[in-house]
């Protein structure tokens, strides 16, 4: 049972889990065990809600994926998010870093004054935009109104619903803006000059400089968007309720009706899973995908 | 101008016999022709990211004929501040807000006790399997929180927590991922050479990690703190899961919760919305500097 240690690296052994031991405990009991009992249940169904569970095996994902068009609604709903969400979050992010990253007065102005919106509870940006997206009395429509033009329904409007949150999702760009900014601050200077010597004008230089070089904090920021935006939950579950039209009802959202409102906690497990499925496959994929992309400095190419 | 200061001086005299007058001053005309299209681009978002804000305040004030009103009233007049007090009184705010805060207080000093343990056997001892563990802790920071939302709330219901405030505190006794990561990467920067004297002068390793770490670490530690309970007071899912009782509802919650059932009354959404926010922006002005040093430990490289 010494696993071939000596005593002095046992004694380490020892020491060195005791200290993690909170960690392992919760890791085990909180992350583990639901792990391995969400896949049980999703084999099963309530026979009644709170009775003992019945064996079905996999017909909980048959129907998911056979027979639940809200399923695949909420999985278009999802992906579309993720893919004009993030990619648009991502962008203007940069584009408002390089902004940002110039030795102009009152920078840290504006820094604070784009951060603030991150830490505004869910529940307060949800609810405040409702009121901004207002058809008729809204900030944005109001402001239309003084130009002449009577404004969209934004959030009650199928078409503009998902473009909407993405809209919001911008007024909370200030954390992912923070990580460029320390990003681009990492960037070594004599890189810019040296490029400034070899006669690059500024557009070059972002190119041939700045995003190579950020290259690692832009992959960062695109895993962490991605799997934030698989979860995408509050803002729907306040704002529309997925309506209009199921056009919100976002994959979480579905999830959420089918554990807390139907009471189908078996059917949500099959849900959950096939949910750590795509959002593993998804990373996976940009991961590798990011090989070719990606630049890390003192490593041969 | 300022990026030519930055320049080494050495590269500045290389530089000089080839930029002849005439294009020197063009250049740094170009400069400042950017430098003023940044300003008018940074200022133009600035109010855009400001203007949500002023429109929350601004409504909590107004009465209803002139919240309906186009073209916008933008200064309410007269102030009505009778939608605090009104909106308030329909829902149980101070039974709300003791329990957001007992949640938070006690999730601060849980996470803050848990999250320090582990953060220092990663960090500063070494063991075997340290590193795999390490790298677990890690990949659960990207597990969706869907993924174990059921199985918990089944456990905590064998437990018979639900309606209680315990799964939104006591999970926190057993480390926080994100936080074991931000005080690891701290820990990490300061000198081993403390420890190995703390240790040759007799001191255990909880008393190293007690006497010699945690006093160096006050920065990482309020950090942390800070965003446990902006995290807690932030919370919206676990309290909509966990509790289904106003009178045990976080203030979140029951924000949400009054939101919904009061229709077009937008001064009173808006008061109450302010409510919500204040707290947290007004925390966020004091601790400015541990929100910044909070997100240069968290800037992760590569």
């Amino acid at each position: 049972m010494t696993l071939g240690l000596s005593r002095q690296e046992l004694r380490r052994l020892r020491v060195g889990l005791l200290f993690a031991l909170p960690w392992i405990i919760g890791f085990l009991s909180f992350t583990v065990y639901p792990i391995i009992a969400s896949f049980y249940y999703s084999l099963n169904v309530y026979t009644t809600f709170g009775q003992p569970l019945q064996w079905v095996g996999l017909s909980n994902y048959v129907k998911l994926l056979g027979q639940d068009d809200l399923f695949w609604i909420s999985l278009y709903n999802t992906i579309y998010m993720v893919v004009f969400g993030v990619s648009f979050h991502i962008v203007l992010a940069i584009v408002l870093g390089l902004l940002l990253n110039q030795n102009l007065r009152g920078v840290s102005i504006y820094r604070t004054v784009y951060y603030l919106p991150t830490i505004v509870p869910i529940v307060a940006t949800s609810v405040l935009w409702m009121w901004v997206f207002n058809p008729e009395f809204g900030l944005i429509n109001s402001a239309l109104s003084l130009l002449g033009i009577h404004g969209p329904g934004w959030l009650t409007d199928p078409v503009l619903s998902k473009p909407s949150m993405i809209l919001m999702g911008i007024w909370t760009i200030g954390g992912t803006l923070v990580i460029f900014l320390a990003g681009l601050q990492d960037i070594p200077q004599h890189l810019f000059d040296a490029a400034m010597i070899d006669g690059a004008g500024a557009l070059q230089r972002v190119r041939n400089v700045t995003l190579p070089m950020l290259s690692p904090v832009i992959f960062f920021n695109v895993i962490i968007g991605v799997i934030g935006g698989f979860q995408i939950f509050a803002q729907a579950f306040i704002m529309t309720n997925g309506g209009p039209l199921d056009t919100t009802l976002f994959y979480a959202l579905y999830l959420y009706r089918n554990a807390f409102e139907y009471f189908k906690m078996p059917y949500a497990s099959a849900m959950a899973w096939i949910l750590f499925l795509v959002v593993m496959i998804t990373t996976l994929i940009i991961f590798r995908s990011s090989a070719r992309l990606v630049y890390y400095e003192g490593e041969e190419r | 101008m300022e990026s030519m200061e930055r320049t080494s001086p050495a590269l500045k005299t290389a530089q000089q016999p080839r930029a002849d007058r005439l294009s020197r001053i063009s250049w740094s005309q170009s400069q400042a022709l950017g430098h003023a299209g940044s300003h008018i681009a940074l200022f133009s978002v600035g109010i855009l990211f400001f203007m949500p804000f002023f429109w929350l305040v601004s409504t909590s004030l107004k009465e209803l004929d002139q919240i309906f009103t186009l073209p916008p009233i933008w200064i309410p007049d007269p102030l009505r501040w009778q939608n605090y007090p009104e909106s308030l009184s329909y829902f149980p705010f101070l039974q709300q807000l003791r329990n957001t805060l007992v949640i938070a207080v006690s999730a601060v000093a849980l996470t803050l006790i848990s999250s320090a343990l582990v953060a220092y056997s990663f960090s500063r001892l070494r063991w075997h399997g340290r590193d795999i563990l390490f790298f677990a802790m890690l990949s659960t920071m990207m597990l969706p929180y869907q993924v174990t939302m059921v199985p918990l709330f089944i456990i905590f219901r064998q437990l018979g927590w639900i309606n209680t405030l315990l799964p939104l505190i006591v999970p926190h006794a057993f480390g926080v991922p994100f936080f074991i990561f931000l005080l690891r990467q701290f820990f990490l920067s300061l000198p081993r050479d403390l420890d190995d004297a703390a240790i040759i002068d007799g001191c255990s390793e909880l008393g190293v990690l007690w006497r010699v770490i945690l006093p160096l670490s006050k920065p990482a530690l309020a950090t942390v703190a800070l965003f446990q309970f902006l995290g807690s007071w932030n919370d919206f899912i676990g309290p909509l899961i966990y509790l289904n009782d106003p009178s045990k509802y976080t203030l979140s919650l029951g924000i949400q919760v009054f939101v919904s059932t009061v229709g077009v009354q937008w001064g009173w959404m808006m008061a109450v919305t302010t409510v919500l926010t204040v707290p947290v922006v007004a925390l966020f002005f004091f601790t400015q500097r541990t929100f910044i040093q909070g997100i240069a430990l968290t800037g992760i490289k590569g």
